[in-house]
């Protein structure tokens, strides 16, 4: 039974779907949905916010709002409000 | 004359790169509509001379941001000969985002490869035969840093001939749509541009939709029978491209390096070192450029032993028993020669009629001399601040306080703007290009003057001494309380606008952290310069003009006769003070209006003086006081708190009225050098007559507010009332309104209406 259960934790990890909001420091995620619409996400695009994309959450602003994040060899900030619309799927 | 357009990322080195092949026949303005920069020049080096225009830097040909609309505008409407798209090679990933979009115009284009310095040092390897061939243009590596490779980057511009524009949706889902839209297109007798044209309709770009409403519909049909979200997959298509390409091109010698920005970071924006750092650097510019006593050395130096009294050039080094700072330095060195020079100008006309000796010395060139004497404090301010800039730090400060600012509707960028106000209103207001949004960069300039500069200090601490002196309060206490009023009046300000007429919620705030690096000099001298010829342009033009009817106004009377001068008590009868006297009973809600008699037109005179340069105030204080008691005052040696009691025992003027001033002078218009940087940094005429509006109705109403909290104390409750339902009222307001209309409309209109007149 406690077997079960860890290979079920483990596995919900490994498929675990979370806002890029949620994540925490040094967490990697591949991106699966952006959501949001107009020049919003547009912007987003813009900046290599995609489908596909990787992305490490490096740091929270000293206050825990923007975040920093790299993304597409590069660092790119943003804040909780806007990384709320990106649906990332979390990498072991 | 050939025409060539520099376009790229921000941050990419493209400045650099404009600087470095157009040198001195550069030449900046404004894009017209709206205060992006606009650099023009000339490159001499290949026989004919060639003009390039450098396009504001972008991440992509979105219709969302002036910057934007501008480039797109210029490419599509003015037909340049060739484009050079600056390219970050060690960030190849994002910067050919914008350069897949290009390739989807006519125009011929050169890839300029820029960094590979970098790329080299990092122990990667970048195959340019590989870059060129999967893009299809010629691609020119250069250091922008170093101006190699310009000569055959200009050829190759030269050279470029018109291709077959070239999308990377060639091989996806999307071909038949495109291949569609272009077939209506050219039904329609549309000629130019068709594959751009096509794709961003497919892209429900803003302003393309408007002008093809059926093509329009050919997508919304595609989207419904294939439930692809096209403006999602042509982003994604476009990485996919990048991704395939360039990791052909680039060999990478390890996986993610840590970056040294990274580490930097580590400490610049540390939970708690990053506030330290913050106020560190910002009190070593401030020190720097305002302080008297240099490093705090002040008890080291004698001046008994030590003195450059009398000595023009070495005078401005020591204050009073210390070091002066470098920019005071400067600043005394400066303002001695201005001083020296005026003099020898004003010495000819000394024996003159005695209007226009009056005229020349009193009027034109004492006048010069205010407003150039803030000119190298402006010019320290701007280096700092450009400093700051181009090494990344700025973009950190933006982070650090972000979360503060969103609070207010603005983003963390206006924090530097607002700081720098506390130094000087001019550099600030500059200042505010680093604010992606219009209404934002609005807000911002309009509240800057509220943070209480440098020359408004004479007028706090002299009207403070006096208080101090009458009624036995601590002046300094005084002073720092009007600060922190200013400070309240901004915050309150910012919250009313942000909600009524410079609306534009929810900007997003997706900005990148460039990596630190080594700001270029010769950039900022470029920059500094452009801004010291700007300065003076405007100095000698509508300050002077300004400065020159103020002068009238305060020398001739009704009936045209010249007032010999101050002393002789007559300025009584000047224009001016007849103003001051017509508009006395409007100061009356403030304190000092009606209810200080006659002579209470003094004060009104005095804050009019204060328009054309704030350091007048106390100046005019001093010539009026001695009116008052018939003896002349030296403001010089008390900073002007006998020349203030002088006139509060002649007027009778309450310490309510007294504050009241303060707060009148410290909120309502600038000096004329800030009113003109304003009008410079306004989209349109209309914005900066609401500007010049709004400070005077800001500064009665908070002068109003703190004459009748001083005067009678319950009123505190009422004022605190009324400023609570405003906000109330104002949430309620925009609540129902947002619920009908959800979308926020400054940078569409303005994306629509300079749509065909932005290139004129």
């Amino acid at each position: 039974m406690k077997y079960l259960l860890a290979v079920t934790n483990k596995l919900k990890g490994q498929y675990m779907e979370k806002g890029l909001n949620e994540f925490k420091i040094g967490e990697k995620g591949t991106i699966k949905v952006v959501n949001g619409e107009g020049k919003l996400r547009r912007r987003l695009f813009d900046m290599g916010v995609t489908p596909g994309a990787k992305i490490e959450l490096i740091k929270k602003a000293p206050l825990g709002d923007p975040l920093e994040v790299h993304i597409r060899n590069y660092v790119l900030t943003l804040r909780k409000s806007e990384a709320s619309l990106v649906i990332m799927e979390v990498e072991e | 004359m050939i025409k060539v357009a520099l376009a790229g990322n921000p941050n990419c080195g493209k400045t650099t790169l404009f600087n470095a092949l157009t040198g001195s026949t550069a030449h900046v303005g404004n894009w017209p509509g709206v205060t992006v920069d606009k650099r023009e020049g000339l490159y001499k080096k290949l026989g004919e001379d060639i003009k390039i225009v450098d396009l504001p830097g972008i991440y992509s040909l979105s219709p969302y941001t002036p910057e934007e609309v501008i480039s797109r505008n210029f490419i599509v409407e003015e037909k340049p000969d060739c484009v050079i798209n600056i390219v970050d090679a060690t960030n190849l990933e994002r910067n050919l985002y914008l350069t897949t979009q290009l390739l989807e115009m006519e125009v011929p284009i050169v890839v300029a490869l820029n960094m590979m310095d970098l790329i080299e040092k990092r122990n990667d390897k970048l195959d340019v035969e590989k870059l060129q061939a999967a893009l299809g243009v010629p691609v020119v590596t250069i250091s922008a840093l170093k101006k190699q490779g310009s000569e055959e980057l200009m050829l190759a511009a030269l050279n470029a001939k018109k291709r077959e524009p070239k999308t990377v949706l060639e091989n996806t889902a999307l071909k038949p749509l495109i291949d569609k839209i272009v077939d209506v297109c050219k039904g329609n007798d549309e000629i130019d541009n068709l594959l751009y044209h096509a794709i961003k309709v497919i892209e429900e770009d803003e302003i393309e939709i408007k002008d093809h409403k059926l093509q329009v519909n050919i997508v919304e049909e595609f989207k419904k029978e294939t439930g692809i979200d096209t403006e999602a997959m042509i982003a994604d298509e476009r990485y996919k491209y990048i991704e395939a390409n360039y990791s052909v091109c680039l060999e990478k010698s390890e996986n993610r390096k840590v970056l040294k920005s990274e580490k930097v970071d580590r400490v610049l924006t540390h939970k708690v070192f990053g506030f330290v750092f913050f106020f560190l650097i910002l009190f070593a510019v401030f020190h720097l450029t305002f302080s008297e006593n240099f490093l705090f050395l002040g008890k080291l130096i004698d001046d008994e032993w030590v003195s450059f009294e009398g000595v023009p050039i070495l005078e401005g080094i020591l204050g009073e028993g210390s070091i002066n700072s470098p920019g005071v330095i400067i600043t005394n060195l400066f303002n001695n020669c201005v001083e020296w020079f005026f003099g020898i100008i004003g010495g000819w006309f000394e024996s003159g009629p005695e209007w226009l000796n009056s005229f020349v010395n009193d009027g034109l060139l004492a006048g010069l001399a205010a407003v150039l004497s803030f000119l190298p404090l402006i010019l320290i301010l701007f280096l700092f601040i450009s400093i700051l800039e181009d090494t990344g730090y700025m973009a950190r400060v933006a982070f650090i306080f972000d979360k503060i600012f969103k609070k207010f509707g603005l983003s963390g960028r206006a924090l530097m703007p607002m700081i720098m106000g506390f130094g000087c209103s001019v550099p600030a207001m500059s200042n505010t290009r680093t604010l992606q949004n219009q209404n934002e960069r609005t807000t911002t300039i309009r509240v800057i003057p509220f943070f209480s500069c440098g020359a408004k200090l004479p007028i706090l601490t002299a009207i403070a001494g006096a208080i101090a002196l009458r009624w036995g309060a601590n002046a300094d206490l005084i002073t720092f309380s009007m600060y922190l009023l200013g400070i309240t009046v901004a915050i309150i300000a910012i919250i009313i606008m942000r909600g009524t007429t410079m609306k534009g919620d929810s900007q997003p705030f997706i900005m990148e952290l460039p990596e630190y690096h080594r700001p270029s000099a010769g950039s900022i001298m470029h920059l500094l310069w452009h801004k010291l010829s700007h300065f003076i342009k405007k100095a000698f033009t509508i300050i002077l003009a300004s400065q020159i009817v103020v002068w009238f106004l305060l020398n001739f009377t009704f009936d045209w006769k010249y007032i010999p001068s101050y002393e002789e008590l007559d300025v009584d009868a000047s224009i001016l003070a007849g103003f001051g006297r017509l508009l006395q009973p409007i100061f009356t809600p403030l304190g000092f209006g009606n209810q200080l008699g006659s002579t209470g037109w003094v004060f009104i005179v005095a804050a009019i003086s204060g328009l054309i340069a704030k350091e007048n105030v106390i100046s005019t204080f001093g010539t009026l006081a001695a009116c008052l008691v018939g003896a002349a005052i030296d403001v010089e040696a008390d900073g002007g708190v006998e020349a203030v009691t002088a006139m509060m025992t002649s007027t009778g003027i309450t310490a309510a009225g007294l504050i009241a001033f303060i707060v009148f002078n410290m909120t309502t218009i600038p000096c004329f050098a800030a009113v003109a940087t304003a009008k410079g940094e306004s989209p349109d005429k209309r914005t900066y007559h609401f500007t010049l509006l709004f400070w005077l109705v800001a500064s009665f109403l908070a002068a109003t507010t703190v004459y009748l909290i001083g005067s009678w104390w319950w009123t505190t409750f009422i004022i605190i009332g009324v400023i609570a339902l405003c906000f109330v009222l104002i949430k309620i307001i925009n609540k129902n309104n947002n619920n009908n209309n959800p979308k926020d409309g400054d940078l569409f209109d303005f994306a629509r209406n300079s749509n065909h007149n932005c290139c004129d």
